[in-house]
């Protein structure tokens, strides 16, 4: 076999080589910084407005751990359901609340699959691509999902490790409620119900299913009498006007937390009761979260943006 | 015999009034009726071994906590990643209170005053239905300030996660604990020595505490009737992929591994056989069909190279072809690894790029070797067992099922040459200079080329 010279001109060699900025052959090593600029520092309280419920729900959840900055993670969550993604400005406000630089806390964000650096839809629905679920048919309910999602800006499908659900296997995660074992076709309707406001594929919710196990249960029990979790509307990207921010408080639904003013985009949701009058406050000691009326208006939307 | 999930679907037994009406926290008022060292006893005597992955004794663990007045802390590792690992989830759900009242006697054992319960975020149902339990216990007085009388001060913080493998490690559980990125440990030091913000630190898995209230009500000794030697007591196994019934299922260690995954789970759909099943999530090194008679507890399956781990059995059956499972596998391992350490960061991420090249048909039978000894250098060579768990697995596959490799390397092969133009090799230099095997065969026919 004769194999053929290499190119001799070591120009047309390098050309061939792709390059990005900076001469490295890795994309985006250098995105999140800008070289010239000095790392940023603590923010300033003078110059960050916080919201007032989000330092508040900080500064108890730094109370909880012997080392404040075991908030970080909870922190960044909070930030996250409030601002739609971890936003510069999300992660300044955290950065001022906790006393931390930004950048440690942007490194945090970016180390985990849950926390966005970048905008996305406000509903996220997870689908298990892992083994037990590709094995009956995840990676079709993907595409399935990627494809009834398609026109909808406001879907955030994204393919997910294993979900520890294989036995709903292939399932979906919709703003934390299991469902499965969905079929191709569920990809629809799970659509169709977020777009409704109803509860996710009712009678698919992990909340619902019994245990394996034939021998567990010595008695025939009830069904679990608990209302079908809705995704609640969550926070699209809010409204921070510096200046109202600095005379007061920002945010519809956040400085008013009167009975039925709206759903409290930073405590975490509570899944089963969503859409009832039944929220339990003490489960969230440190910040009672009001009471989320199905209708109850979120933040405002993002056309107010401009 | 049922212990953890005893009636687990009785309506309201994630509330307090349901789990004390059916007896619960009568096993924490008799553990506080002991002394701290008599309840650890109890513990060492059960044999508890980790359920978690690592297998290791429970009561020894504890027991390697120092003495003295600092800060102690017991971890309850609940960010169930593994794939094929869905029992913690369902314990959580159903039983939050068994959970909270291992905790509060393993506490109590190992004297320990704060507690943490790391769930991963993506288990909001869970942290949810644990978080209203927690509140339960405090406002009875099983949680706080001198529990029920005694001297023993427990607080306990639902932590959630943000989504990352990694953090069920336990270091890298306790960096993340921290608020840091999740990257694991050097160690030693153990985290029984200095864990959780550098104070020493119990780390167990949901279920293994879940299961210590039962040891306390039958006393350690009759715990180990359970079972089989070595590996008492029962153990939720969580059965999924091609089975007719896949879910969780408690059993007594040392049943049949054949009578989980055709007698519970219902074996594999109709007309299909058994290809391959991983005995204890995705990490553990693949068994064949043959392999179905061995008994399932920990050191049967160590005998025979493979593991129990956390109790995942995954089921592949003869439909689906090997390489799509190790591609699986090693994509996964390739996301979640952190990219500390070098053979796991590099390892994982050309064991991936070796798989995609084996499935466009641009590998050579040789390639198998390599990605045989790619995945003996990673074991061993890190700071965690992440890139192990890829290795371990891989490196099973590959010898288990060298044949259908092959096949699948010459197939692609052959389906390449007919579609695309492969260019001319180019010459051979070094160590594989007088290589000249099959593969440099002369460039197809012009025609061929398309």
């Amino acid at each position: 076999v004769s194999a053929p010279q290499l190119d001799p001109d070591p120009d047309a060699l390098a050309a061939s080589v792709r390059r990005y900025s900076h001469g490295s052959r890795v994309p985006g090593w250098d995105d999140a910084v800008d070289l010239d600029k000095d790392p940023a520092a603590i923010p300033d309280p003078a110059t960050t407005p916080v919201p007032d419920d989000l330092r508040a729900h900080i500064e108890a959840l730094m109370a909880r751990y012997p080392d404040r900055r075991s908030a970080a993670i909870p922190g960044l969550a909070a930030a996250q359901r409030l601002h739609g993604y971890c936003s510069p400005e999300a992660i300044d406000q955290v950065a001022c609340v906790m006393r931390l630089t930004p950048g440690y806390l942007v490194a945090v964000a970016t180390f985990y699959d849950m926390f966005y650096t970048e905008p996305k839809g406000a509903h996220d629905v997870y689908v298990c691509t892992n083994i037990s679920c590709s094995l009956r048919g995840g990676d079709e309910l993907y595409d399935a999902m990627l494809e009834a999602a398609e026109d909808r800006a406001d879907l955030h499908v994204q393919e997910f490790e294993c979900l520890g659900a294989c036995d709903l296997a292939p399932m979906a995660s919709v703003d934390g409620i299991y469902v499965g074992p969905l079929e191709i076709d569920d990809a629809r309707r799970l659509v169709d119900d977020l777009e409704a406001g109803r509860p996710v594929l009712e009678e698919k919710q992990l909340r619902y299913r019994r245990v394996a196990d034939p021998e567990a249960n010595r008695e025939e029990w009830e069904v679990d009498s608990h209302p079908p979790a809705s995704p609640a509307p969550r926070a699209a990207t809010p409204v921070m006007d510096p200046e109202a921010a600095a005379a007061g408080p920002a945010m519809e639904g956040v400085d008013a937390p009167d009975e039925g003013a709206g759903p409290d985009p930073i405590a975490p949701r509570e899944q089963e009761e969503a859409g009832e009058e039944q929220a339990r406050p003490e489960d969230y000691d440190e910040h009672p979260a009001p009471s989320a009326g199905p209708d109850a208006p979120a933040s405002p939307p993002k056309e107010d943006r401009a | 015999m049922k212990l953890l999930f005893e009636n687990v679907d009785e309506p309201g037994l994630n509330t307090l009034e349901v789990y004390e009406r059916r007896g619960g926290y009568r096993s924490l008022r008799k553990a506080l009726g002991m002394t701290r060292d008599d309840v650890l006893s109890e513990l060492l005597a059960s044999a508890l071994r980790g359920r978690g992955g690592a297998g290791f004794q429970m009561g020894k663990k504890a027991s390697f906590l120092p003495k003295g007045s600092m800060d102690k802390y017991l971890v309850c590792n609940a960010d169930e990643s593994e794939p094929g690992a869905f029992k913690d989830r369902e314990l959580m759900q159903k039983n939050p209170h068994q959970l909270i009242e291992g905790i509060i006697i393993g506490a109590y054992a190992a004297s320990t005053n704060r507690s943490f319960i790391f769930v991963r975020g993506e288990y909001a149902l869970q942290a949810d239905i644990l978080d209203a339990a927690v509140a339960e216990a405090e406002a009875a007085g099983y949680l706080g300030e001198r529990i029920l009388g005694s001297d023993h001060v427990l607080s306990l913080v639902v932590h959630r996660g943000a989504g990352a493998y990694i953090c069920g490690e336990e270091t890298a559980l306790l960096d993340s604990l921290e608020g840091k990125r999740g990257n694991p440990r050097l160690k030693p030091p153990f985290p029984a020595n200095a864990g959780l913000y550098q104070g020493p630190t119990l780390i167990n898995n949901v279920e293994t505490l879940s299961t210590v209230p039962h040891i306390i009500r039958l006393g350690g000794e009759e715990y180990t009737r359970i079972g089989v030697e070595n590996s008492a007591g029962t153990k939720v196994v969580s059965v999924s992929g091609n089975v007719q019934r896949p879910g969780n299922y408690e059993i007594e260690l040392g049943m049949r591994s054949r009578d989980i995954i055709y007698g519970l789970a219902g074996g594999p759909p109709e007309g299909r056989e058994i290809k391959l099943w991983f005995p204890g999530g995705s990490s553990s090194p693949v068994l064949t069909a043959d392999d179905l008679d061995l008994s399932y507890d920990f050191d049967t399956l160590a005998k025979a190279g493979t593991m129990l781990g956390s109790g995942s059995i995954i089921v592949v059956d003869d439909s689906i072809p090997v390489i799509e499972v190790a591609k699986k596998v090693a994509k996964f391992y390739r996301h979640e690894s952190c990219g500390k350490c070098t053979p796991c960061r590099e390892g994982t991420n050309w064991t991936v790029k070796m798989l995609e090249r084996i499935d466009n048909g641009e590998a050579t039978p040789m390639d198998l070797d390599i990605l045989a000894s790619v995945q003996e250098q990673i074991i061993g060579n890190c700071l965690c067992v992440l890139g192990d768990s890829m290795a371990m697995p891989l490196g099973a596959m590959v010898a288990k099922f060298r044949e259908e490799f092959e096949a699948h390397i010459e197939a692609a092969r052959e389906k390449n040459l007919k579609t695309t133009a492969v260019p001319d090799p180019l010459p051979l230099a070094g160590v594989n200079a007088g290589f000249a095997g099959p593969y440099h065969r002369p460039a197809p026919a012009e025609e061929a080329r398309v």
